[in-house]
């Protein structure tokens, strides 16, 4: 007489418990397990391969020749004991500055533009498109554009100029201690929006009624906001910063679009060093180490994250 | 504190008045020129002739307007030294790539959170973080391995072919694409749903449970026909994401095979020769028309489908 | 309702349809599939020369271009694909990743032709060492490049009074003039490749080519880290100094082409950069002028494109070797490098269709492969494994960009770097 949820098969009473209804047991892991085995295999397995190859000493191609942790002892003398600043510490800062803009940017920025579209506005119709096609485009259109963009030459310093205020001086993107900004100004320009349509649906799910009750207490807007509305938009943060930290990881295409293949090294992110140690340099084994350096950065930020906000759901 | 004076509770939405109402639309306007700007002067830069590009002013109108970066970019640009011309071919690579890889990568992704959410079993939610954390690799460090995969595949649809005529799509390069793109698009598929059926009645599926119906038949008659909105939301996301890939596409299908990304890429960043601005641009709005198009058109069942719980729980 | 069953069938269709597609990717005898990465018009139009050659041969080409200034992306495809036991044909590379394949075991073997041509007799001697491995040959030149040119418009240089610069200072004086006269002196792309190849030209220069062969190819810590080498990147640095402000990540043939419009005087270049000239219709001797860089008239610091032939099925090795053959023909060596920009990489093509650059350059790889003053340029890849190069390219990068302040930090980062690239 039991009518439980959870994966068991008895339900109906006048069924007797027959093959049928164990493989009606095991169907939901049966059609989980495919997907699962993929992510093992694919993600798993290749972090593991990974992981292996940074303990060798690969160079164009894998070797299983093992070197123990000289490649880490090299990337740890990169990252703490070089000067000048080697590429593997200017991509960590890029990553670094270039991660918290973006992330908080964007979070912000979708933010404001949600809250401001929520306030029953004429025209949302024709403004929301506009915030969000950015997200439509590749990064390499988007390098493309802002390249031309940010070009002192032909871009928005000489049309400043052309119209007359001639000291106008945006040359962001020649210079290397600011170029990784401009690869953010891109980034934030491109991703912003999708960000602001999560919030946007949040926040027209939230309840009226508790608005009401705020606003009866005397609350101010601002207040309402600050303490009850933007509290309730926890799981949207979770989902952005999640997406916004994976395209922040990918962004490969977008600093070398916008940059012009990285001169001086200033725009080194992890993601450019891992492809030119593996790919151009022909050093697999340090291309290897510094993507395990990075997973685990990730794992260490990503983790406790996700097990508090999972944990959440269950009480 | 609490004022039951209705004349305060009346104020309280004309406070929203003309200064914060100017103040609101101000702000969105200009975010809204900030925005459209860099597709603005991209559309006009694709007008003009290459002349007026380099000696101009990127913000003006195109004094002689001209389509002819457009039919260049589509149909005779150089691609290298292969017969078709323009970016048009690949473009059709790229649909024969997208579409089953979002469709399969879509079904996946439902069936896995309908399995997480209404059929749960010790650690699903240890089984979903893992699946979560697929997100976040780093697509570099897996080329190597997936190449050696993917041409052990093809051995083994050559195999097939000499048993029985036909490869099975074993080894072919648009179909590998899609299996790689399934692979790594599992994980957001996979959050979307199963954030969405969190909150989906379970009575229902109860309801359906005691009527008989088998695992297949609740997925097909009870969560489906409600998942609009999120399947849509996930489409939306896939196909953009999938569309715009660059790594995956260079790495295992160049050359006829090659989706549009590519194509683009090799018109766009070229090291000799004259940069054709006006052309790079009209490639560049072309190759991202499939996804504009998707935005504008279905951006509002976008947000309706977030709204529908995309996000929440 | 039917929304799975529909979702299903049209899943499985559209898989069918791309499976049913499946090309011939690799079966075709007659079929040559060919990996580079000159996608711009010019570079196109130089590799269809040999397109055509095949197609008269019989032979179908499959283009599989990755574009990307040095490769990159085109070496990362390559390399999906041999894991994946899909080699192309051949492919576009450069020499060290040519050896790196071969140590490798996955190049093929064309020593038969190579015999019955001849072509130890005609290839430079430095180059063999990249096209051959144990004797065997596995990969075939196609031009020769050299580094140290400096491309002037003769406009300009006729406007300022200026005249060939035989020494490091007499340039410098050149480009004084150029700047009292109101031009871009030196037009500079900003890159870390561009600037590493400039370098290039300036050690040649300051230290005379046994200095540069004992730095660069002996990696020799003491010319590392002598005065010499101080003074070239003093040097350097007076270079940036003739440069306009913006050229940080400018591609090298927007710099071209500030000499070709008359916006500045000169480049410092390969002579990859005759072939912007050319397609831009102008003429060696009337509209531009090339100078081997002040100090090594007579040097040849070079790179060369090669294609390395892959270890394929045996029923395209006669497709591979009908492509080996074309591509060192004569009549083809002399047909591309026209229109390439630069000079033949056998030494018997007759130089009657080149211009006066062509010809010098074509003299000079004779002379300077008769008496050991063909070197392979570090910059482009040609001295050392590319770790090696890419370190030098982030030392002179850095110094040129400012995060390297004095010579003195250069050159012991420079000897760090390279040793431990090693």
């Amino acid at each position: 007489m039991k009518i439980s949820l959870v994966g068991s098969a008895t339900m109906d009473r006048a069924q007797p418990a027959s093959l049928r209804a164990k493989a009606q047991a095991w169907l939901p892991r049966i059609v989980l397990a495919p997907s699962f085995v993929l992510v093992l295999i694919f993600v798993y397995g290749f972090n593991l391969w990974t992981f292996f190859l940074s303990f060798t000493n690969s160079k164009a191609f894998a070797t299983t020749r093992l070197v123990g942790l000289a490649n880490y002892q090299r990337l740890w003398d990169w990252t703490f004991a070089s000067d000048p600043p080697s590429n593997w510490h200017t991509a960590l800062v890029n990553m670094a500055v270039f991660g918290l803009l973006y992330v908080v940017l964007c979070l912000a920025l979708g933010l404001l533009l949600a809250i401001l579209l929520d306030q029953k506005i004429r025209g949302e119709g024709i403004l929301r498109p506009i915030y969000l096609y950015p997200l439509a485009l590749s990064f390499i259109v988007t390098g493309t554009a802002w390249k031309l963009f940010l070009d002192p030459r032909i871009g928005l310093e000489k049309a400043v100029h052309d119209w007359g205020w001639t000291s106008f001086h945006f040359d962001w993107v020649v210079t290397p201690s600011k170029m990784i900004y401009c690869v953010a100004i891109a980034g934030i320009w491109q991703s912003s929006g999708f960000v602001m349509a999560m919030f946007l649906a949040g926040l027209r799910g939230v309840d009226g009624e508790i608005i009401k009750a705020a606003q009866i207490d005397g609350a101010s807007t601002f207040a309402t906001y600050r303490r009850i509305i933007i509290p309730m938009m926890r799981p949207v943060f979770l989902s952005a910063i999640i997406i916004l930290t994976h395209l922040a990881i990918k962004s490969y295409d977008l600093v070398l679009s916008v940059t012009g293949k990285n001169p001086g090294g200033a725009a080194e992110l992890p993601s450019t060093f891992m492809y030119s140690f593996t790919f151009t340099r022909n050093q697999m084994a340090v291309g290897s180490t510094s993507a395990v350096i990075m997973l685990m950065t990730i794992a260490a930020i990503m983790v406790p994250y996700l097990y508090s906000e999972l944990r959440q759901k269950r009480s | 504190m609490t004022s039951l004076d209705p004349a305060v509770a009346q104020r309280e939405p004309t406070r929203h008045s003309t200064v914060t109402r100017v103040v609101i639309y101000g702000l969105l306007v200009l975010f809204a020129v900030v925005y459209i700007l860099p597709l603005g002067v991209m559309v006009m830069t694709s007008l003009k002739p290459l002349d007026e590009v380099t000696g101009g002013n990127m913000f003006a109108l195109p004094q002689a307007l001209t389509f002819d970066p457009w039919v260049q970019a589509w149909s005779a640009a150089r691609i290298g030294v292969s017969e078709t011309a323009g970016i048009h071919g690949y473009f059709l690579n790229s649909i024969k790539m997208v579409v089953p890889a979002v469709l399969i990568s879509t079904l996946l992704g439902a069936l896995n959170g309908f399995v997480l959410t209404k059929w749960r079993f010790p650690g699903h939610n240890l089984v979903f973080g893992m699946m979560l954390f697929a997100c976040f690799i780093p697509f570099q460090s897996i080329i190597i391995p997936m190449a050696v995969i993917l041409g052990n595949l093809g051995t083994f649809g050559n195999h097939l072919r000499d048993l029985t005529g036909y490869s099975f799509g074993f080894g072919n390069p648009i179909v590998n694409l899609v299996l790689v793109h399934v692979v790594y698009g599992l994980g957001f598929t996979t959050l979307f749903f199963r954030n969405y059926y969190e909150v989906f009645p379970t009575e229902l599926v109860k309801a359906a449970m005691v009527d008989g119906a088998s695992f297949f038949q609740i997925f097909r008659r009870v969560m489906l026909p409600n998942s609009m909105p999120i399947v849509i939301v996930t489409v939306i996301y896939q196909f953009t994401n999938i569309w715009n890939d660059f790594l995956f596409g260079s790495t295992f299908a160049a050359g006829d095979s090659a989706p549009m990304t590519v194509a683009l890429n090799n018109l766009v960043n070229t090291s000799t020769g004259i940069v054709e601005y006006n052309v790079n641009m009209a490639a560049a709005i072309i190759a991202a028309a499939p996804t504009l198009i998707v935005y504008i058109v279905a951006g509002r069942y976008f947000v309706r489908g977030l709204m529908a719980g995309a996000v929440k729980g | 309702m039917n929304q799975f069953r529909t979702m299903l069938l049209a899943g499985a269709t559209a898989v069918a349809v791309a499976g049913a597609s499946a090309g011939a990717f690799a079966e075709d005898l007659k079929e040559v599939q060919m990996l580079h990465w000159w996608t711009s018009g010019g570079e196109a139009a130089a590799l269809a020369v040999l397109k055509d050659q095949m197609a008269k041969e019989g032979y179908a080409w499959k283009d599989v271009p990755v574009a990307g200034g040095g490769g990159e992306g085109a070496m990362t495809t390559l390399k999906a694909m041999v894991a994946a036991g899909n080699p192309p044909t051949a492919s576009q590379i450069l020499g060290y990743f040519a050896l790196d394949y071969a140590e490798a075991g996955k190049l093929g073997d064309i020593t038969s032709l190579a015999q019955k041509e001849g072509w130890d007799k005609v290839v430079p001697t430095a180059l063999q060492k990249f096209t051959t491995t144990d004797g065997k040959w596995d990969a075939v030149p196609v031009n020769i490049h050299s580094v140290n040119w400096i491309w002037i418009n003769k406009a300009v240089m006729e406007k300022i009074g200026g005249t060939e610069p035989k020494t490091f200072d007499d340039f410098i004086a050149l480009l004084d003039k150029a700047k009292a006269a109101g031009v871009v002196p030196l037009a500079l792309g900003g890159q870390p490749w561009q600037e590493a190849t400039t370098f290039d030209s300036v050690v040649a220069s300051t230290g005379g080519i046994d200095f540069y062969k004992k730095a660069f190819i002996d990696l020799d810590e003491s010319a590392l880290t002598s005065d010499t080498m101080k003074k070239a990147f003093d040097n350097l640095a007076k270079l940036r100094d003739y440069t306009d402000p913006n050229y940080a990540g400018r591609d090298w043939n927007l710099a071209t082409a500030m000499v070709i419009k008359g916006d500045a005087l000169v480049q410092v270049m390969g002579d990859w950069a005759k072939g912007e000239f050319r397609a831009a219709n102008k003429e060696a001797g009337k509209d531009f002028l090339c100078y081997r860089f002040p100090g090594t008239d007579g040097d040849v610091i070079y790179n060369t494109d090669m294609f390395a032939m892959f270890d394929v099925s045996s029923d395209r090795k006669a497709a591979q070797l009908a492509l080996a053959d074309a591509t060192m023909s004569p009549a083809f060596q002399s047909a591309f490098n026209v229109i390439k920009g630069s000079v033949p990489a056998r030494m018997d093509v007759p130089d009657t269709d080149f211009d006066m650059c062509g010809k010098k350059g074509m003299a000079d790889v004779k002379a300077a492969n008769a008496s050991g003053k063909f070197v392979g340029s570090l910059a482009q890849n040609y001295a050392q494994p590319p770790a090696v190069a890419a370190a030098y390219h982030d030392v002179v990068t850095k110094f040129f960009h400012g995060e390297i302040k004095t010579s003195d930090d250069a050159v012991k980062e420079l000897a760090a770097a390279l040793s431990a690239a090693k």
